[in-house]
């Protein structure tokens, strides 16, 4: 069986999009899933353990060398690149930022591009910076589906419209409809 | 339409990426086939990047230009660090593992992939700040030896500096960090007496063997570029250069889970990983 994968990535103002469409869902993904999004090592959150208790999957930090499995939902550390090797598990990194990020949604992505190909979708959602756009290319360009939260719905829109300048996108897609498609992977 | 960039266009695959590193092997003689992939590769396709090189030129170069596989060999490898990183790491090697190492009456202490020496200077400051830096001797060694250079000079942007300042108050530390370095135009230059009982030199973990026996190792996100088995062969590189008792101190996402003498050691502390041997 070929493996999937699906990315969630945002900044400001996605960060709580994508934790609202995880905590709505009624059934556990079955195919893993990576959230990268942009947070302050300072600050490095409990929000793991906080959203491991209302979700019905599988929550954690990624670990280096660790496996990806099936029904986890996967969070980047925060001060850390997370990469994705051949052999389907994680690497960590922590060079330059990309993008003024570490984690970056750049990185991550470009290295999920090659592994799964057409087998990875990635979501961009609202955030502050032009991190993810060259990355969600990256997985177009290897055949994988690529959507974009719609600007309009975004609280910042930066993100998702630098991804569209660079027509990195299948679909612009509303929060509803995001919601619909990550409910049918359930 | 698309406008493909650079970073497009540099692209290599997995399977390119096992030609160049044959390639550095068997004209080079540098074995980084133990390096994890994704990260080998984005190091790599920032050099073609940076030097507006496709795979055959990359290719090309490293066959036919003398030296561009040190430099090469010198870029791929990670080299960000910097002064008191995880400022709570040496508040724990202050309060949990120094006073086992002032039982002892020399200290060696090895640095192992130091980069820049941030990480060096950062233990001698602290040794110092308990007394314990006159009877010590720190090791600093990387594979890359123009990081080593930086290393030796001990200079620093001011700038960076005075961040460090703020993750070095985060120790508890009796002075502040101003009194380990001169401060001229922009620069920073660390004390020269912080210089007297260090040693940098090039070591590579991949290929280089014991070549000491230390109270404390640490080695803080290095492991994190090496695939498992070239980190349980690091592990054991580590193992065997400690000495009954000595600590061992890594990264704050790496530990010894999956090694297979991790019962030979004691875990210290768990959040920043600091282990004693005690097998």
């Amino acid at each position: 069986m070929e493996r999937k994968i699906l990315l969630l990535a945002g900044s400001a103002g996605g960060f709580s999009v994508i934790l609202n469409i995880l905590k709505a869902l009624e059934r556990p993904i079955q195919i893993p899933v990576i959230v990268i999004v942009h947070r302050n090592p300072k600050y490095a959150s409990s929000i793991e353990d906080t959203l491991s208790k209302a979700l019905l999957q599988k929550i954690k930090t990624a670990d280096d060398k660790e496996a990806i499995a099936d029904g986890t939902i996967y969070f980047a550390p925060a001060g850390y690149h997370l990469l994705i090797e051949p052999d389907y598990s994680f690497s960590l990194d922590i060079s330059e930022p990309v993008q003024y990020s570490r984690p970056s949604i750049d990185v991550t992505f470009e290295s999920a591009a090659e592994v799964y190909k057409e087998n990875c979708t990635a979501i961009l959602f609202s955030g502050a910076n032009q991190d993810g756009a060259e990355g969600l290319l990256m997985i177009k360009k290897y055949g994988g589906s690529t959507f974009v939260q719609d600007p309009l719905d975004a609280e910042v829109p930066i993100m998702p419209k630098a991804a569209i300048e660079l027509n990195a996108q299948d679909k612009i897609l509303t929060i509803a409809e995001i919601k619909d498609y990550i409910m049918q992977l359930t | 339409m698309v406008e493909l960039s650079n970073k497009i266009a540099a692209m290599i695959t997995f399977e390119e990426l096992e030609e160049i590193i044959d390639i550095i092997k068997n004209l080079h003689g540098y074995d980084v086939s133990g390096y994890t992939r994704s990260s080998l590769k984005r190091r790599v396709t920032r050099i073609m990047e940076l030097n507006k090189l496709d795979l055959v030129e990359l290719k090309s170069k490293l066959i036919n230009q003398p030296g561009f596989s040190t430099y090469l060999l010198q870029e791929i490898t990670v080299n960000v660090t910097e002064m008191f990183r995880d400022p709570e790491f040496y508040k724990a090697l202050k309060n949990d593992v120094f006073p086992y190492l002032a039982t002892y009456p020399h200290i060696k202490l090895w640095s192992a992939g130091c980069s820049t020496g941030e990480e060096v200077y950062s233990l001698a400051i602290l040794l110092k700040e308990a007394g314990l830096y006159q009877r010590s001797f720190i090791y600093g060694t990387d594979i890359n030896t123009k990081v080593l250079e930086k290393a030796k000079r001990g200079i620093y942007s001011l700038a960076k500096v005075k961040d460090y300042s703020e993750n070095f108050i985060k120790t508890d530390p009796k002075s502040s960090l101003s009194e380990y370095y001169t401060a001229m135009y922009n620069a920073a230059t660390i004390n020269n007496s912080l210089k007297k009982n260090v040693l940098f030199s090039q070591h590579s973990l991949v290929s280089d063997r014991v070549f000491n026996e230390f109270q404390l190792i640490t080695c803080r996100n290095v492991l994190i570029y090496f695939d498992t088995n070239l980190q349980e062969k690091v592990l054991d590189l580590f193992y065997n250069s400690l000495c009954h008792l000595g600590f061992l101190c890594l990264g704050s996402k790496e530990s010894l889970i999956n090694y297979k003498n991790a019962a030979k050691f004691k875990v210290v502390n768990k959040k920043h990983n600091i282990y004693q041997k005690i097998g």
